[in-house]
């Protein structure tokens, strides 16, 4: 035990010895939460020796940390922002690596009736004809983005909404810890939802539908932009994601006895 | 002779919001011994110390020595109405003004325990001078003014708020700093204590040097209806 | 209520289980901040007395502007700090972004203004209390100030506490320069913060129960070497 206690002191003071290169990678908050990246860690450094450091920010801010180069490489997911962000030159190119899926939570009450729509459209049209409280990420992630394009699909803008539909500006955990307090409905992760601890009154009320999918992409930072990304650990690490013991991880990986990831690499 | 001195004040005035508090003053100080700046409050006495100690900014008129200002100014010492002590041990108050002047601790211990004897406070040279009862700290800021050897000591009403015994404590150290050949200036409005100590009499009211001259001259002919009044004990206008 | 107790649980289990993580957690967040007092003091002290003791034309203006800057958002800071830092702008090349050198100088940003101020106020008082005796004694400027900083150094102790207090409890700022990268710039109110995303409140509270016995450690052993208290000087 002290010797562990003694470990940290030098690990911290004299800085970690090991001979492990340093790679930053910036992922979404709903990727780290879900609990993966526990599993993927440790395995990455013992196969490819990489030390992946993780900066869990939202996709906006993962996708300006590329830009300006101060991660070696994104895991994100928001197709459209990907796509600009290839298109403009700060990354060389996306790779998809897995996906999961989207799942509206709400009160066990179930005001709305939500529960029995037939697809996300429709569940979404419910909860604004009930005008039942709805929280929203409101932060420009990925999964906020998703909630927009959803709500677009259902014919309706948020700018049009009252005050039932409550934007709080922050992560998925903070979001969901304000939707518990309030009883709301919201948009979440199933990864966050299932590792989520504090679930309150909420349950899991509509999944499945197709365009609920959420694609995760890789992008490593361009290194013609920024000559300093570590650009050939980048490349390791694509190839370590997208290899079979990847693959093995990222489907095998439960909470609950759930799967949360499907993994679709190399397609 | 004193090397500092002559003090000379020419048009020496002192104004606060526009109000002449002192001067215009024309005065030499010069010689040996001891003068009192006598006067009414409101007077101007604290005020022409500061201004002869260099301490108040002048409206006009000038305040010279007979040395450059800059080594005029460190061969005198001050000793306030309210005495400041640092917040510091007795020892240490002491010594500020010799390491001040890059004297040695060892050098600066020897003087603390001779003066800190004199000045009645060697039991308790290394108790918070915060500590002392107010004729202590008095006492502890004159040893402190005198333990550099100043040609010129300053002291504004050091024994107005002490009983008897602290003032003859104080006036005994006046006596042997004169002896010691310390030109000292002192105000005060004690007259009994004037004609003790005072070799020299400056008469102070509404700012304005009234007489200057010897203290038995000063005492035996008052020379206006308010040196006369003053010195009946009236209350001065 | 029933999180409190959960969250003072989870606080005494991580202690007498010795959890290796929690210690470097503990002693990185230590080590930031201490760091960030030293070199905050080290600015800060001699600024706030230089100001109590110099009368000059923006005096009062550069008062104003510290007092100001006490109350500047960490997070705004944290996104100076950031955009200095960050590859892109003019000091990217150092690659300090994401470092405990990053959060360092996060936290010497935002607590340097508090400790000037605080060291300022104090000086201020006992300048009025030493001025004739310091003008009378002829002592130069720099004599002036240092005389200041020993007798007043009690009220500096404050001061520097206090900044410690602020750098040991900021989050926003850290979170936003340091990244919370695990085993590299994760500190005790980052940890905390993602805990909180967790919904593992009990977690949470209970890192927060070791950080505020880790603030009053430092306290405490800070008078304790100064040894102030006992003496009860004034």
């Amino acid at each position: 035990m002290i010797r562990m206690v003694w470990a940290a002191v030098a690990a911290v003071f004299i800085g970690v010895a090991a001979q492990a290169e340093e790679i930053k990678l910036a992922v979404t908050t709903s990727f780290h939460n879900s609990g993966l990246s526990d599993v993927l860690l440790p395995q990455i450094l013992a196969d490819t020796g990489l030390e992946v450091q993780l900066l869990v920010v939202g996709t906006g801010q993962a996708i300006r940390l590329g830009e300006a180069g101060d991660v070696d490489a994104i895991l994100v997911h928001s197709r459209s922002a990907e796509d600009a962000f290839v298109a403009a030159g700060f990354g060389t190119h996306r790779r998809e690596i897995m996906y999961n899926d989207f799942v509206l939570i709400g009160p066990k009450a179930d005001a709305g009736a939500v529960a029995g729509a037939q697809n996300a459209a429709e569940a979404l049209t419910r909860i604004a004809e009930a005008e039942a409280v709805f929280v929203s990420r409101g932060d420009d992630s990925g999964t906020h983005k998703k909630e927009l394009a959803l709500w677009a699909a259902a014919g309706k803008g948020p700018e049009s909404f009252g005050a039932w539909y409550r934007a709080v500006g922050a992560g998925m955990g903070a979001a969901l810890n304000t939707a518990a307090g309030m009883d709301a409905y919201i948009l979440a992760d199933r990864a966050s939802w299932l590792n989520f601890a504090n679930k309150g009154n909420l349950t899991l009320l509509f999944a499945g539908d197709p365009v609920l999918f959420n694609q995760y992409a890789y992008l490593p930072v361009n290194p013609e932009l920024h000559p300093h990304v570590k650009a050939e650990a980048a490349e390791a690490l694509e190839a370590w994601l997208t290899s079979d013991t990847a693959a093995g991880l990222i489907n095998g990986y439960r909470i609950g006895g759930e799967t949360l990831f499907t993994f679709n690499a190399g397609e | 002779m004193v090397r500092v001195l002559p003090v000379e004040l020419r048009g020496a005035v002192v104004r606060r919001r526009g109000r002449a508090i002192l001067g215009p003053v024309d005065l030499t100080l010069a010689g040996e011994g001891l003068t009192c700046v006598l006067g009414p409050n409101g007077a101007g006495k604290t005020t022409l110390l500061r201004v002869m100690h260099g301490i108040e900014r002048l409206s006009g008129g000038t305040v010279g020595y007979g040395l450059p200002e800059r080594e005029a100014l460190r061969r005198q010492g001050f000793v306030f109405q309210a005495p400041i002590v640092l917040r510091r041990t007795v020892a240490e108050n002491l010594a500020y003004p010799l390491r001040l002047a890059g004297a040695g601790r060892a050098d600066a211990a020897r003087a603390c325990a001779d003066w800190g004897g004199r000045i009645g406070l060697g039991a308790v040279l290394d108790q918070p001078a915060q500590r002392l009862s107010g004729g202590e700290k008095q006492m502890l800021a004159l040893g402190r003014a005198l333990i550099s050897g100043p040609d010129l000591l300053f002291l504004d009403e050091p024994c107005a708020s002490l009983d008897g015994r602290a003032t003859a404590a104080i006036e005994g150290l006046l006596r042997a700093a004169r002896e010691s050949r310390t030109r000292i200036i002192m105000a005060t409005h004690d007259l009994a204590q004037a004609r003790r100590l005072a070799d020299e009499v400056i008469f102070l009211r509404n700012g304005q040097v009234e007489r200057h001259c010897a203290a038995e001259a000063f005492f035996a002919a008052p020379q206006s209806a308010a040196e006369e009044a003053f010195l009946k004990g009236d209350i001065l206008q | 209520m029933n999180d409190i107790t959960e969250g003072l649980r989870a606080a005494f289990w991580l202690l007498v289980s010795f959890d290796a993580e929690l210690w470097e957690i503990s002693l990185r967040s230590l080590k930031v901040s201490l760091s960030a007092v030293v070199i905050a003091c080290a600015i800060a002290v001699p600024l706030g007395t230089w100001l109590a003791v110099q009368r000059f034309a923006f005096r009062r203006t550069v008062i104003a502007v510290m007092n100001a800057l006490m109350g500047l958002p960490p997070v705004v800071v944290g996104l100076m700090v950031y955009i200095l830092l960050s590859r892109s702008g003019p000091f990217g090349v150092l690659g300090l972004l994401f470092t405990p050198t990053a959060m360092v100088i996060a936290q010497v940003v935002i607590i340097t203004p508090l400790i000037a101020s605080i060291t300022h106020q104090a000086m201020r008082e006992l300048w009025a209390e030493y001025h004739d005796l310091l003008i009378s004694l002829n002592t130069s400027k720099w004599q002036r100030v240092r005389t200041l900083m020993w007798d007043g150094r009690r009220a500096l102790l404050t001061a520097a506490l206090a900044g410690f207090g602020r750098a040991i409890g900021e989050v926003g700022a850290i979170m936003v320069v340091g990244g919370n990268i695990d085993h590299a710039t994760r500190v005790l109110t980052t940890a905390i913060a993602l805990e909180t995303g967790k919904g593992d409140f009990a977690l949470a509270l209970g890192l927060g129960f070791v950080l505020i016995g880790l603030a009053v450690c430092v306290s405490l052993v800070t008078h304790a070497l100064s040894q102030t208290e006992r003496r009860g000087r004034w």
